[in-house]
């Protein structure tokens, strides 16, 4: 597995081709990729920052990957979550599972993603015409997690 | 001798806190998670109003995420934080 947490952007060709390289037991490979959208609330937000718990968000991450693999039949799985500004059209967060069959790909993808959401520790602050605020945890968001604990 | 632990803030608590870290002695009887949270919402104002029990914070001991009853030893990391908006 990979983790990464940057300021830099990714290039998500160039992430896949090395993941894969190499390696044609992989028929499928899934990824998503999370971008910062201009409205939020209803407000316009003009840019955000991203923050993080150096070492705790790696580690947590690391974590939730591991329970991917034993859940799901996948070879390898990277993230790369970026900190720092962040303006609209930017791209923040990548996920790339690799797998035999799509069904085990696409799944381990959205449970690293809905896992990532609600257990990593990243916060956005957000910058919109009427000030700073931070973004508040939506249920949504637990709702989507709490799903997989059903699942076998 | 003196136990004492890392104490770090992050996002809006940093903020509110005015601070990212501190270190404090841990007085006799402070063992757990939960009682360096009534020890610092002892201190009043935003301190007892975001530690406030029942107030949607998060809490990890050596980067795990904690409960109110995880143990606390000399030399931990105990982190308190808002509920996680990453992705």
């Amino acid at each position: 597995m990979t983790v990464r947490v940057q300021v830099e952007d990714f290039d998500v060709s160039r992430e896949i081709a090395q993941l894969r390289k190499g390696n044609p037991r992989i028929g499928a490979i899934a990824s998503f990729i999370g971008v910062v959208r201009d409205m939020n609330e209803g407000d316009r937000v003009a840019e955000m920052t991203l923050e993080h718990y150096p070492g705790m968000t790696e580690k947590s991450v690391e974590e939730i990957i591991t329970q991917a693999h034993g859940r799901w039949d996948v070879m390898d799985v990277l993230v790369i979550h970026r900190i720092g500004i962040l303006k609209p059209l930017d791209q923040i967060v990548l996920v790339v599972v690799t797998s035999t069959h799509r069904g085990d790909a696409f799944a381990a993808c959205e449970f690293v993603m809905d896992y990532l959401k609600t257990r990593a520790p990243f916060w956005k602050k957000e910058q919109t015409g009427g000030g700073a605020r931070w973004v508040d945890a939506r249920a949504a968001d637990d709702a989507a997690a709490q799903r997989w604990q059903s699942k076998a | 001798m003196v136990n004492t632990i890392t104490l770090l803030y992050f996002a809006r608590l940093r903020e509110t806190f005015g601070m990212a870290s501190e270190k404090i002695a841990l007085p006799a009887g402070v063992a757990t998670l939960g009682e360096v949270r009534a020890l610092l919402a002892a201190r009043g104002g935003t301190w007892a109003h975001e530690l406030a029990a029942g107030r949607a914070f998060r809490a990890a001991v050596n980067q795990d995420i904690a409960t109110m009853d995880t143990p606390v030893k000399d030399g931990d990391e105990v982190a308190f934080f808002p509920p996680v908006t990453g992705g």
